[in-house]
C-alpha cells in the first residue's frame, strides 16, 4: 500500500477526492527536453538566417532587381504554360491510356502497356532532343486515308516548333507516368461501386466520370500534385532546345553578368513562390475529393487562422472587461 | 387466381474456373410474389441472385424478366448476346440491393438515389428528386436527404440502397443478405422497409438467413445447396414439413 507512495493529500480525505475530482482545473503535463530541442532548432535556424542576410557574395540587391525583370517573368510565363500542357494534355493522355489497361481486349492492354513501357524508359532529354529533330527523320508530315492518299501536307520544321516539340514530349511522357497513376486511383476504388453502377444501368462513360473518377482521385491527387510539381521543374530540361523557359533565360543572364549565384536565387524563389501555389491547390483539390469519405472534413488553413482569432478574442474580451 | 410469371429462371449453369457453381437452376417466381432464398453459404444463392440481372453471366440457360429474355436477344436458333449498352438499359427493370449496401460514398443520399433515373432513364432532374424525396420518405429518411452515406447507420444505409433501388420503378427487386452486414438491433428497420413493399405487391426474390423473416413475408422458399435446388414450397411446408433430409439438416442448425 505505501509502495505505491500515493501523495499523503489524496489519502487525507478521500470523502472529498471522489466529489469534486470533475471539477478541478488540469495542469498539462511538462516536456522540458521537448523545450530545449526547440531551443536548439531556433538557434540554428537563427544562424542560417544570419548566414544568408549578412554574406554581401549573395548580392541581394542583384536578385530583387532581376526577380521581376520583364525577361525573367516573360520565361517564367512560358514555363507555367509548359507545365499546363504537359500537366493537362499528359493526364487526358494518361487517363486514355489507364482505362486501355483496364480494359477487357487484349490489343487495348497490350498498346497500353508498351506505350507505358516504351515512354518509361526514355529518358525525357533524350525523347525532347528525338522530337526536336524530327525533320532529319520525316521532313513532311501528312495528313489522309492511312495507307492511302494524303490530302494535306505540311513540312516538319514548320509544325513542330520548338515549343511544339518541348509540349509534345513533356506530355507525352507524363501521360506514361500519369497513366500509372490513374490506374492506381482506378485499382483503390471498391468493387462494389462499379457492380452498383452497373446494376443501376447506368451509361459506361457516366460510370467512369460520376462514380469511379471522384473516388479514385482520393488515391490520384496525392501523387498527382508530386507530378505536376516535378513536372514544373522538370520544364528546366527543355533548355537543350534553347526555349526561353525560366532556367535558359537565367543561365543566359548570368553568362552575360557573371552572377551566377544571385541568379540562381531567382530562378529558386520562382519556383518555390509557383510550387507553394500548387501545393496550396492540391490541398483544396484534395479536399473537394474528400467529400463524404471523410465523415466531417478537417478545417482549412483559413478556417483554422479564423478560428484561432476568434478563440483569442473570446480570451482577451473578458478579461478586459473584468478589470475596471 | 395464378399470376403471370415475373422472372424465369431455366437451366442456369455457372461456374468460375473449374468449379462449377450453378448445376442448373429452374425458378419460377409469379407476379407480386415473395420468394426467399435459403440455403448454407456457398451453396450458389447469391451466384444466382447476380445471373438474374447478368452481372454474372450464365454459362448456359436464361433468365428472363416479364418476358424479356437478360442479356440475349431471340435469333433464329440461336441467341445472340446483347451489348454492354442494352444489358444496362435492362437492367432498369431489375432492382439490386446489396449485402454491402454499395452506396456512392461521394454523393450525398439524394443524389445517390437520383443518378439513376437521370442518367440510365433520362427523366428531368426535377422529377427525379422529386420521386427520390417521396421515396425517402417511404423508407423513413426523408430528413437525410443532404447526408452522405458514410454519416449514417448501415440501417439508415441499406434503407436508402433500397430507395435507390425503387427509383428506377423496377418489375422485381433482387436482394443480397440485404441484413447480413448489419448489427442486430438496425436488422429490424430494413426488414420492415422489405415487408411493406411485400404488402405492396412488389415482386421480389430475397437471399436471406433470417428464417423467422422468410417464414413470416414469403410466398414461396427455395432451400439451396451445393448448386441446386433442393426444396421449394410455401413457408409452411418447407419449415415445418421439410421433405429432404438437407432441408431438415440445415433448419435444425439454424432454427
Amino acid at each position: 500500500m505505501s509502495a505505491l507512495s500515493t501523495p499523503a493529500t489524496e489519502q487525507a480525505d478521500p470523502a472529498r477526492d471522489t466529489d469534486d475530482l470533475a471539477g478541478r482545473p488540469v495542469r498539462p503535463a511538462r516536456y522540458p527536453l521537448r523545450w530545449a530541442a526547440s531551443a536548439v532548432v531556433a538557434v540554428l535556424a537563427a544562424m542560417f538566417v544570419n548566414m544568408l542576410l549578412t554574406n554581401p557574395a549573395w548580392k541581394w540587391h542583384v536578385v530583387v532587381e532581376y526577380l521581376f525583370a520583364e525577361s525573367v517573368l516573360n520565361a517564367l510565363w512560358l514555363t507555367i504554360q509548359l507545365t499546363l500542357y504537359g500537366t493537362v494534355i499528359g493526364f487526358a493522355l494518361g487517363v486514355i491510356l489507364a482505362l486501355m489497361r483496364l480494359s477487357s481486349s487484349p490489343l487495348l492492354v497490350a498498346v497500353a502497356w508498351v506505350y507505358i513501357w516504351a515512354f518509361r524508359s526514355i529518358p525525357l532529354i533524350v525523347q525532347l532532343l528525338f522530337w526536336y529533330n524530327l525533320a532529319i527523320l520525316y521532313n513532311q508530315i501528312s495528313f489522309g486515308i492511312p495507307f492511302g492518299p494524303s490530302f494535306y501536307s505540311v513540312g516538319t520544321m514548320d509544325l513542330i516548333s520548338p515549343m511544339a516539340a518541348a509540349v509534345l514530349g513533356l506530355a507525352l511522357h507524363q501521360a506514361a507516368y500519369s497513366a500509372e497513376i490513374v490506374r492506381s486511383g482506378v485499382l483503390s476504388v471498391d468493387q462494389g461501386q462499379r457492380e452498383a453502377a452497373a446494376a443501376l444501368g447506368i451509361p459506361w462513360v457516366r460510370q467512369v466520370r460520376r462514380i469511379i473518377l471522384p473516388q479514385a482521385m482520393r488515391t490520384i491527387m496525392p501523387t498527382a500534385g508530386n507530378e505536376v510539381i516535378s513536372l514544373f521543374k522538370g520544364t528546366s530540361v527543355v533548355y537543350i532546345m534553347a526555349l526561353g523557359e525560366l532556367f535558359y533565360r537565367i543561365q543566359v543572364i548570368y553568362n552575360r553578368t557573371g552572377d551566377v549565384v544571385p541568379m540562381l536565387m531567382v530562378a529558386t524563389l520562382w519556383y518555390i513562390v509557383l510550387t507553394t501555389l500548387l501545393s496550396i491547390v492540391q490541398f483544396y483539390v484534395e479536399r473537394h475529393y474528400a467529400k463524404g469519405a471523410l465523415r466531417t472534413l478537417p478545417p482549412t488553413p483559413v478556417q483554422r487562422l479564423r478560428r484561432a482569432a476568434s478563440t483569442l478574442r473570446a480570451r482577451i474580451a473578458p478579461t478586459r472587461g473584468s478589470t475596471p | 387466381m395464378t399470376a403471370r410469371p415475373m422472372v424465369e429462371i431455366r437451366g442456369v449453369h455457372k461456374g468460375f474456373g473449374t468449379l462449377e457453381v450453378l448445376h442448373g437452376i429452374d425458378l419460377t417466381v409469379a407476379e407480386g410474389e415473395v420468394t426467399a432464398v435459403l440455403g448454407p453459404s456457398g451453396s450458389g444463392k447469391s451466384t444466382l441472385l447476380r445471373c438474374v440481372n447478368h452481372l454474372e453471366r450464365a454459362d448456359r440457360g436464361y433468365v428472363s424478366v416479364d418476358g424479356e429474355l437478360i442479356g440475349y436477344r431471340r435469333g433464329r436458333g440461336v441467341l445472340h448476346e446483347l451489348k454492354e449498352k442494352h444489358i444496362l438499359r435492362q437492367r432498369g427493370a431489375i432492382g439490386f440491393v446489396f449485402q454491402s449496401f454499395n452506396l456512392f460514398p461521394h454523393l450525398t443520399v439524394l443524389e445517390n438515389i437520383t443518378e439513376a433515373p437521370r442518367f440510365a432513364l433520362r427523366r428531368p432532374a426535377a422529377e427525379a428528386e422529386a420521386d427520390a424525396r417521396a421515396l425517402l420518405a417511404r423508407v423513413g429518411l426523408a430528413d437525410r436527404a443532404d447526408a452522405y452515406p458514410r454519416q449514417l447507420s448501415g440501417g439508415q444505409q441499406q434503407r436508402v440502397a433500397i430507395a435507390r433501388a425503387l427509383a428506377l420503378r423496377p418489375k422485381v427487386l433482387l436482394f443480397d443478405e440485404p441484413t447480413s452486414a448489419l448489427d442486430p438491433e438496425l436488422v429490424g428497420e430494413v426488414l420492415d422497409v422489405i415487408r411493406d413493399l411485400a404488402a405492396g405487391g412488389t415482386t421480389m426474390i430475397i437471399v436471406t438467413h433470417e428464417i423467422g423473416f422468410a417464414r413470416e413475408v414469403a410466398d414461396t422458399v427455395v432451400f439451396m445447396s451445393d448448386g441446386r435446388i433442393v426444396e421449394t414450397g410455401p413457408p409452411s411446408q418447407v419449415f415445418d414439413a421439410p421433405s429432404h433430409e438437407r432441408t431438415r439438416a440445415f433448419l435444425a442448425k439454424v432454427l
